[in-house]
């Protein structure tokens, strides 16, 4: 029988540093595995690819790849892995590269192809370089799609972007991004980037000292006021919403999602019916016992407090909000908390101040 | 043939032998002696680099001993059915290949060091066996050591004397080599004779070395400019 999904009970060691986790992750989309550095994420994706010797038990989708008798080398597992930093074969040209693992796959595996990949990732125009004569950014989409044409049953990512500036990583999101809407196969994505998480990951395994902390669906995890990143500046929620309408008077656009609807700037000009990601920062949600219309926020829905925990820094407090099915995160002063009269299950009214759509 | 030709056929036969014996052996030595941490790895490298340090005569002296008729080895080939091997062609072949083994060993060793441990984790991820990767990645990326080290060994081959001497003598045809020749030249006053050998092998090595130094210089140039 198969099981589907990805089932891992892992553990490794070297000096000081001790890796345990028990992970059931989904067969398909995008999991990022997120934490500082040293927090054992990329430990972790190594013992998966067989790179990292561990002890315990992995299957991937039905298939073991390591248990107690048996762990099958690097070369025989079907996995992709694409690196950190620049890993093209100096040796060999862009085209070289491309077909080195595409030639060591069996023909009866492939169901990825040449013409595909240089299509996906836009590189007809330079397949007979040099590694050495391409920008980072294209470097990375030739080793994606040099690893793609292994034809894998699982696709690991090493902090692929961590190693390029702005411009390449802005240049390269949108190619993953149609990778995770075009690929049938489940994507481990390393990262300690919140911004690339909020935008490519479905499902999300907070890590710390070796150990998992968090996991779940990004938008239910990320919305837990007792997870370890909500505690921070940065700590916001994902969104997932449609775009109903736009209003060239005012330039904003109005995205609906499962609980009600949000106006945003019109900057990126969506189309109205595309799917988007928005992101919603803590601390730009604020709380109000009833409805003020005589102010500048536009954006006020009607939501109950679900969860209140105090952060680390003393003085501020976490709130979980929900509307419709939807949870967001607000992050006020305890003082604000405490004169409110805020607990759970209240009926309040949440002001939003500002809404991105992730990119 | 005339003397002097079987001479300097006969060098280059067993300068290319051993280079090709060692290029094949000295690989996985070097290869292992590069990537290994194991206990043995200190002294297996003291073994290989001995040849360098020992003089030729106490080296063939050993060698002499081992495969003669009383030696162990010499007893292995008489055994089965080889007869023994100083004094042969073949014999040269093994004293040559344990006298240059360190030219062949310590550039690839060096070369094999460099290469990034990163590229062959890749390669395993793109399905190469340990076997695929050493032939796909490590030798065209260990090219230039390659090529030191079967230049260094066969030129050194080449030069060798003091153990050509003890353990293969100077039976023309079978074991006279150059550096023996012109030894035998000398000792008999025929100066000319040993100029034009000596003339001849000073012009090669220069010209075989110059060409390795300019091949290694465009390889590296090539790695870094392009």
């Amino acid at each position: 029988m198969k099981v589907p999904g990805i089932h891992a009970r892992l553990s490794t060691g070297f000096e000081r540093f001790q890796l345990d986790v028990a992970l059931e992750l989904p067969g398909d989309g995008v999991t990022a595995l997120f934490g500082h550095s040293g927090c054992g994420k990329t430990t972790l994706l190594r013992c998966i690819a067989g790179l990292q010797p561990c002890t315990g038990r992995l299957s991937v989708n039905g298939n073991v790849w390591q248990d107690d008798d048996t762990s099958l080398p690097v070369h025989k597992r079907p996995l992709a892995y694409v690196f950190q930093e620049t890993s093209l074969f100096p040796h060999l040209s862009v085209n070289g590269n491309l077909n080195y693992g595409y030639r060591r796959t069996p023909m009866a595996q492939r169901r990825i192809h040449p013409s595909q990949v240089i299509d996906w990732l836009g590189l007809s125009h330079f397949m007979d370089r040099r590694p050495e004569r391409l920008s980072g950014g294209e470097r990375q989409r030739v080793a994606i799609a040099r690893a793609l044409l292994t034809s894998p049953r699982l696709l690991l990512m090493d902090e692929p972007l961590s190693a390029l500036d702005q411009t390449s990583k802005r240049e390269i999101l949108p190619y993953l991004e149609n990778l995770r809407d075009t690929l049938d196969i489940p994507i481990i994505y390393v990262s300690h980037s919140a911004a690339e998480v909020a935008r490519l990951a479905d499902y999300i395994v907070m890590m710390d000292q070796g150990r998992v902390v968090a996991e779940g669906g990004i938008q239910e995890t990320l919305a837990r006021p007792d997870q370890p990143f909500a505690l921070e500046e940065g700590a916001a929620v994902i969104v997932p919403a449609v775009i109903r309408e736009r209003d060239p008077q005012w330039h904003l656009c109005r995205a609906e999602f499962d609980g009600g609807s949000l106006w945003l700037r019109d900057d990126r000009q969506p189309e109205p019916g595309s799917r988007v990601r928005l992101q919603i920062l803590a601390r730009d949600v604020s709380i109000a016992l009833a409805a003020n219309h005589n102010q500048s926020i536009q954006n006020l829905l009607p939501a109950r407090v679900m969860d209140m925990a105090a952060e680390q820094r003393p003085g501020m407090t976490t709130v979980r909000l929900q509307a419709g099915q939807t949870s967001f995160l607000s992050r006020i002063t305890s003082r604000s908390a405490h004169q409110l009269g805020l607990g759970c299950g209240m009926d309040v009214c949440m002001q939003i101040k500002s809404v991105a759509i992730v990119e | 043939m005339s003397p002097e030709w079987q001479t300097v056929w006969l060098t280059l036969k067993l300068a290319g032998i051993t280079t090709t014996v060692l290029m094949v052996i000295g690989t996985p030595i070097a290869w292992w002696l590069a990537r290994s941490s194991h206990w043995l790895k200190q002294p297996v490298a003291a073994i290989v680099a001995l040849p360098l340090v020992l003089p030729p005569t106490v080296l063939g002296f050993y060698l002499l001993l081992l495969m003669g008729p009383e030696g162990i080895v010499g007893t292995l080939t008489q055994t089965l059915g080889l007869g023994t091997l100083p004094f042969t062609f073949a014999g040269l072949v093994v004293a040559s290949v344990i006298y240059s083994l360190p030219f062949t060993v310590q550039p690839l060793q060096n070369v094999f060091a460099t290469v990034n441990e990163r590229m062959l984790e890749v390669a395993a991820t793109l399905r190469a066996s340990p076997l695929d990767r050493f032939f796909s990645v490590v030798i065209p990326l260990a090219r230039p050591g390659f090529l030191t080290a079967a230049v260094l060994t066969f030129a050194h081959t080449l030069g060798e004397f003091g153990v050509v001497l003890m353990i293969g003598g100077n039976i023309p045809g079978e074991t006279r080599v150059l550096s023996v020749a012109i030894y035998d030249h000398v000792e008999t006053l025929e100066y000319g004779k040993a100029h034009l050998l000596a003339g001849g092998m000073l012009v090669f090595s220069f010209i075989v070395l110059l060409a390795l130094y300019l091949i290694n210089g465009r390889l590296n140039n090539g790695n870094l400019k392009s």
